[in-house]
């Protein structure tokens, strides 16, 4: 009476299922309950973790919907590797998925907003460089400048106010977020993941920093998306968070 | 404090599971703490507090690394990309032991997060040791591995938990982590002697103890069900099997586990002395 991992593994992902034959107690009766114990653990763990991955998301569903939609997400998507500080990447397009979840078309990316604070935290060290190697450049040899960004850094767009719910659901005394679309910046200038609101195309030129592009080119990518960009205000943001690692100079 | 993180075992004293909450009071007020055991896969991201915190420890600790995520016991091949961390982490820290558990938690590239049991047949032995071998080959060291929490058992297995342990060790030349409360745990819950699995233990591989709380339920029939929880005090008969284990063992590293509800510091140092008392018992 061999019991594989697999039968084990359905039974326990599906309380529909009947436990294997061959679980038993101390006197060879069915393991009945016992078999609840490892159906129990592996729910409440992973809820635990979604909790804990997703606290946001958590507290704008409230503490019982969580549980709900995290007890069908486990079992949708179980985590595919034991690294558990990252479950939950496919929570975002789950969150999308849900036809009752519709009128809160935010949710997706807040939780977004959350896995990249999280990415963010555990991401490498990187020593930035000092400000002053940029402000002792030209106007011209910035523009033809490559900036290297630290591995903390992350850029998450959006057509909501991600920052404002965020903010509200973490901060006391936080103001009520009210209906905008807000870019987010993630840097860590030490251990903790600072997200901050990005100036208007600011996403854009960042992501063409990352693309490879100068300075320059990321800002006419920029400026073709928003009339007045405001360069020095996000380059302010990169700085401040320490997220500029590298300079190179065209020669 | 012991200078103990150039050591290359782990000292017969008591350790405690490392908390980030407790990370400023650990240096401050060790107590009776000598050295520490983080979980592996907490400390696998790229850097970040984590790292930095376990790096400044490790200066002042000796380190235990205590793997949750290998699936040793697992049907399916090892997870190579898993197996690569592990040689990072306890290749860059050093650690004086690393540990894993005789369970699976990995099926067909799902990780359930849980240690789940698995049968004591002539064909899961060979397939641990295989996995203890290529372990222990990958990360360059001996390992230390734990006896399980049961809840049930299988009617397929042939052989009696502390000779399978004994018998894995014995092939692979690992050593054992002898969890105290997961004994008491299982001859609870199975019915059989927690002294008389302890008489059969090859205690001489016994390279660390740990000890945790456990939480009480009930099964099918009414009968006590104890759950492997982490989340309160080593309650009195568990002491007890350490003083009995201790006896013949001698003394031996004394982990306490407590992973849920952590408690103060205070909280849990006091259950560090408690088993330094225990060491001090068999030492007069």
């Amino acid at each position: 009476m061999t019991v594989t991992q697999a039968e084990f593994a359905r039974a326990m992902m599906d309380a529909g299922e009947p436990i294997p034959l061959g679980l038993t107690d101390h006197q060879e009766n069915s393991a009945g309950r016992r078999f609840n114990v490892y159906r129990n653990n592996v729910a409440v763990s992973l809820t635990e973790a979604m909790h804990g991955a997703f606290p946001v998301i958590s507290k704008l569903l409230g503490q019982k919907n969580m549980d709900g939609l995290a007890g069908l997400f486990l079992r949708q998507h179980p985590p595919s590797s034991p690294l558990m500080m990252f479950y939950g990447e496919e929570f975002p397009a789950f969150l999308e998925g849900l036809e009752q979840l519709k009128h809160l078309g935010y949710l997706a990316d807040v939780a977004r907003l959350e896995l990249a604070l999280r990415h963010s935290y555990h991401a490498a060290d990187a020593e930035p460089i000092e400000a002053d190697l940029l402000a002792a450049l030209s106007a011209e040899d910035l523009m033809q400048s490559r900036l290297s960004l630290a591995p903390a850094l992350q850029v998450i767009k959006s057509s909501w106010p991600i920052h404002a719910l965020w903010l509200f659901n973490t901060r006391e005394n936080a103001p009520k977020p009210s209906a905008l679309a807000q870019d987010v910046l993630i840097t860590r200038p030490e251990f903790d993941p600072i997200p901050q609101v990005l100036p208007p195309s600011g996403a854009v030129w960042i992501s063409a920093l990352m693309g490879g592009a100068t300075i320059g080119e990321a800002l006419e990518q920029a400026s073709a998306n928003t009339e007045n960009f405001d360069l020095g205000a996000t380059l302010t943001l990169l700085l401040q968070g320490g997220a500029i690692t590298g300079l190179e100079n065209k020669g | 404090m012991l200078d103990t993180a150039a050591l290359k075992h782990l000292p017969a004293a008591p350790g405690v599971g490392y908390k980030p909450q407790h990370f400023a009071q650990i240096t401050a007020e060790p107590g009776s703490v000598n050295w520490l055991e983080i979980h592996a896969e907490n400390y696998m991201g790229d850097g970040g507090r984590p790292l930095a915190q376990l790096r400044h420890l490790a200066e002042r600790f000796a380190m235990s690394v205590h793997g949750v995520g290998l699936s040793i016991g697992g049907e399916g091949p090892l997870d190579t990309d898993h197996l690569a961390r592990l040689k990072t982490l306890v290749g860059w820290l050093n650690p004086a032991s690393f540990s894993e558990h005789l369970a699976w938690s990995t099926h067909d590239s799902h990780f359930y997060n849980d240690l789940l049991p698995l049968p004591y047949t002539d064909t899961a032995l060979t397939r641990v040791c295989d996995h203890i071998d290529q372990l222990q080959e990958a990360i360059g060291r001996k390992m230390l591995l734990e006896n399980p929490s049961s809840y049930l058992a299988f009617a397929e297995s042939t052989w009696s938990e502390p000779e399978f342990l004994a018998e894995i060790s014995r092939r692979t030349g690992c050593g054992l982590l002898l969890d105290v409360n997961n004994v008491f745990v299982s001859a609870t819950n199975l019915d059989f002697s927690p002294q008389g699995y302890i008489d059969a233990f090859a205690l001489e591989k016994v390279g660390e103890i740990h000890l945790g709380g456990h939480d009480k339920d009930e099964d099918d029939h009414g009968r006590p069900l104890l759950i492997d929880s982490h989340g309160r005090e080593v309650v009195d008969p568990v002491w007890a099997l350490l003083d009995y284990t201790l006896a013949q063992s001698g003394a031996k590293p004394i982990l306490i586990e407590w992973d849920n509800d952590v408690p103060d510091w205070p909280i849990l140092e006091a259950e560090a002395a408690r088993a330094a008392s225990a060491l001090e018992r068999i030492a007069a």
